[in-house]
């Protein structure tokens, strides 16, 4: 994180102001910290009884061995196949057929601006109607499939994009089809520049799988309910499991943002400044800066 | 496609939520952003941490976790809001710690000339902020709030965890009562291209206006 | 270097592939008991496909609380309505242990019934008219009754017509609602959540005086705190609750009834009932079941 020069470098005036203005700030920062747990306590929630469960072994396992388990799952396997199915639809959308580009948009535009709930609750109430047949975890993966290979598709176009046009006319050059081009020269290339864009959209995908709740899988946000509902904790159960995403998303995104310092170090401009994206704002950025 | 025109009533009305729930947290949203970034490129520590902290916190938690800790456990601490407001209160304060991140990369575009002119003129940290950096960092970041409007209106959908009567809410209630969910949720996704294709474009044309051209 | 990385990308794909294909376990818990005439059904019915298949499957709620709530450290799910799932689980197989429990939530109760992914939904499901469109019941198993919920130390309200000028909240657009402004029209009822736990709370508050809706549901917050609150104990208006199948099956149907008819009977509703519901509403008695 760069801090811009937007002050002066700071004189000893300067100097005493930033410091008057940080024991404001902690002060203030101070009093809201009291003021939030002091309600805590006045209405209870710092009560033993409520943390209590949290001391057992048995809830952990329910939460992490269960609600966690089933959240990395259909993430897991989700992003595996929207992984395939978004190169070829990043692969359609660069074909030189007009139709297949067409049709490669049109997915990609139509399920890019689909709300993910309206898609899963599609899956979950209208296919059963057409004799798709699945479990609560199909549908939920189904769903996010279709939605995630349109956001990944647009990673992949832009990673193919990215590369340098000297390795496609080299590999003209020594008599490689388009296949083989594909193949063996360009999308393992381009793969690699995506690494931490996808490790960043598996952050967002995480997320989206607690939107199951709705449709009753077991994922992490479904057990905390659950728990909480039994020992009648809720807020406690809620703040638990926050606390468990943000572990886990936090780790993801520093191993995103540690593979993308050294894509930058290995490729310089043609490297893609992405992680931390919420669904693409800042890839479309950094599309047009690199131009 | 009957079964949308009967229903019309409700999906306008489903439509008209989405929108004003999306306009309203945006515009938060907004202010919410601008005071995040200000704050992670201030010369004050404890500033940079707190904010700092906010976005890590928020932006690393499922929306669905906030809506439902802010709808049903925030009540335990006497802290409870209607429907509609939890909904605003939630997207708004989500979507402000993103809005906060575009926003401090785009403070970090602006070139290090401007700042060093205004620093040169004697303004201070605040003024600089505020007349020289922040008109630049907007204009640079019209595409990228964009896409955060669009995702946005996606997310409004989220809403239905609490009940907030939106397009998405609706569509279930029209399909739980008419048995006919592929007109009745084709008609709702033609709902929101209707409002995500017109902002796209409208982002582009604002876009290219407001672009700083050097 | 860099071909080892593609290995290890690749594996780990693969295994996340696995574990993905991998079948889910079944929730079955519990030692099987020693098992007593178990009936026989003719081929070609749902019984008879329950049987074959080894376990019943039932849709029930995971967090409402004395009915349907999961215990995180077992598994298993206790509450009344989970109870008179296992008497006909034992009713089909002699064994209450061979049944399953998918959570019910509001969202797949109905479809799960009509794609047949559960055999019965016995889930605090209140039978209407508009549900009967869609789904059959059999029952009701238990007549929930609509209650006021109000402040242990508060001896002003003692029938629903003292809500009459005070504040009272409930749900928006339920049946609760409806029943109260037909009994008290008189009452406030300007505030209005989407759950009962949110009224509970505006109670602790003292932004309401009193919370309205079926005694099963009060029943949990009393159970919660016991020292907060309390049921009022004068009841109007009736919430049948039924066990959910799917529609058409009047053979099933006719079995669930049966079964219910003979738990009445023998004791075995009251066991259940005296176990959940009953601690916190003491001397339930069986309903009348209503074949239609």
């Amino acid at each position: 994180m760069t801090t811009p020069a937007i002050g002066d470098a700071l004189g000893p005036r300067g100097r005493r102001r930033v410091a008057v203005a940080s024991a404001v700030a902690v002060a203030v920062l101070a009093v809201a910290l009291v003021a939030a747990v002091n309600r805590l306590h006045t209405k209870g929630q710092l009560d033993g009884d409520l943390w209590e469960p949290f001391r057992h072994w048995g809830v952990w396992r329910f939460l992490l061995f269960t609600g966690l388990r089933n959240t990395l799952r259909a993430a897991g396997v989700a992003m595996v196949l929207a992984l395939v199915l978004g190169v070829v639809l990043a692969l359609g959308r660069l074909s030189k057929r007009r139709p297949v580009r067409w049709l490669a948009g049109a997915y990609i535009e139509f399920f890019r601006s689909m709300p993910l709930l309206l898609l899963i609750l599609f899956s979950f109430l209208a296919l059963p109607k057409y004799g798709v047949d699945l479990s609560i975890y199909g549908y939920l993966v189904l769903a996010l499939v279709v939605y995630n290979a349109a956001v990944l598709g647009e990673i992949f176009r832009a990673g193919i994009l990215s590369l340098d046009p000297g390795q496609t006319e080299a590999a003209n050059a020594i008599g490689l089809s388009y296949a083989q081009t594909m193949a063996l020269v360009v999308l393992p290339q381009a793969f690699r520049r995506m690494i931490p864009a996808i490790v960043s959209q598996l952050v967002t995908l995480l997320k989206d799988t607690s939107l199951g709740f709705v449709i009753g899988y077991e994922e992490l946000l479904r057990t905390a309910n659950s728990t909480g509902a039994y020992y009648h904790d809720i807020l406690q159960s809620l703040v638990v499991v926050a606390g468990v995403y943000i572990a886990v998303n936090l780790s993801l995104s520093r191993v995103a943002h540690r593979l993308e310092v050294r894509q930058r170090r290995r490729f310089g401009a043609g490297a893609m400044a992405v992680s931390g994206v919420e669904d693409l704002a800042l890839v479309d950025a950094a599309g047009r800066a690199d131009r | 496609m009957g079964v949308v025109t009967d229903h019309l009533g409700l999906f306008a009305e489903g439509a008209r939520t989405t929108a004003v729930l999306t306009a309203l947290s945006f515009a938060l949203a907004l202010v919410l952003g601008t005071v995040l970034a200000s704050c992670r490129v201030s010369p004050v520590p404890p500033l940079r941490a707190a904010a700092t902290a906010y976005v890590e916190v928020v932006r690393n938690t499922p929306l669905t976790v906030l809506f439902v800790l802010f709808f049903f456990g925030f009540p335990k601490l006497g802290i409870q809001y209607p429907r509609f407001a939890s909904a605003v209160i939630v997207l708004s304060a989500y979507t402000g710690a993103f809005v906060g991140e575009v926003l401090r990369s785009g403070i970090n575009a602006v070139a290090a000339g401007q700042a060093e002119a205004a620093r040169a003129l004697g303004l201070t940290f605040g003024q600089n902020l505020r007349l020289v950096v922040l008109p630049q960092a907007y204009r640079t970041v019209v595409a990228p709030l964009g896409g955060l409007l669009v995702a946005l209106i996606k997310n409004s959908s989220i809403a239905l965890v609490i009940s907030v009567a939106e397009l998405t809410f609706i569509a279930d209630q029209v399909n739980r009562d008419t048995a006919r969910p592929i007109p009745v949720f084709v008609g709702a996704a033609i709902g929101y291209l209707a409002m995500a294709i017109p902002t796209g474009l409208a982002v582009g044309a604002l876009e290219r206006r407001v672009a700083i051209r050097r | 270097m860099t071909s080892r990385r593609w290995m290890v990308a690749a594996l780990v794909a693969l295994s996340l592939l696995a574990a993905g294909c991998g079948k889910d376990s079944s929730k079955k818990k519990g030692a099987s008991s020693t098992a007593t005439t178990v009936a026989t059904f003719p081929p070609g019915t749902t019984l008879d496909t329950i049987q074959k298949r080894g376990k019943l499957i039932v849709g029930t709620k995971f967090d409402q609380p004395l009915f349907g709530v999961k215990n995180p450290t077992t598994g298993d799910i206790e509450g009344f309505d989970a109870e008179i799932a296992r008497l006909m689980a034992k009713a089909i197989f002699g064994d209450p242990a061979k049944i399953e429990f998918i959570e019910a939530v509001s969202k797949n109760r109905e479809p799960f019934l009509q794609e047949g992914k559960v055999d019965i939904v016995v889930a605090t499901y209140t039978i209407n008219d508009k549900r009967k469109q869609v789904v059959d019941f059999a029952g009701p198993y238990y007549v929930a009754r609509q209650d006021i919920l109000v402040k242990k130390d508060d001896n002003t309200i003692k029938a629903v017509q003292d809500l009459n000028g005070k504040k009272v909240c409930t749900v928006q657009g339920s049946t609760s609602l409806t029943n109260l402004q037909a009994q008290a029209p008189q009452a406030d009822v300007s505030t209005l959540f989407d759950k009962y736990g949110l009224c509970v709370e505006a109670l602790n508050d003292g932004r309401v005086q009193a919370v309205t809706t079926d005694n099963a549901i009060l029943a949990g917050f009393v159970e919660q705190s016991p020292d907060k609150y309390k049921l009022v104990g004068a009841p109007f208006s009736n919430e049948p609750y039924g066990i959910g199948l799917k529609k058409g099956d009047n053979t099933l149907q006719a079995f669930l009834n049966t079964q219910l008819e003979t738990f009445f009977g023998d004791g075995q509703w009251k066991k259940a009932y005296d176990k959940t519901l009953g601690k916190v509403i003491p001397g339930g008695t069986p309903p009348a079941i209503v074949r239609y």
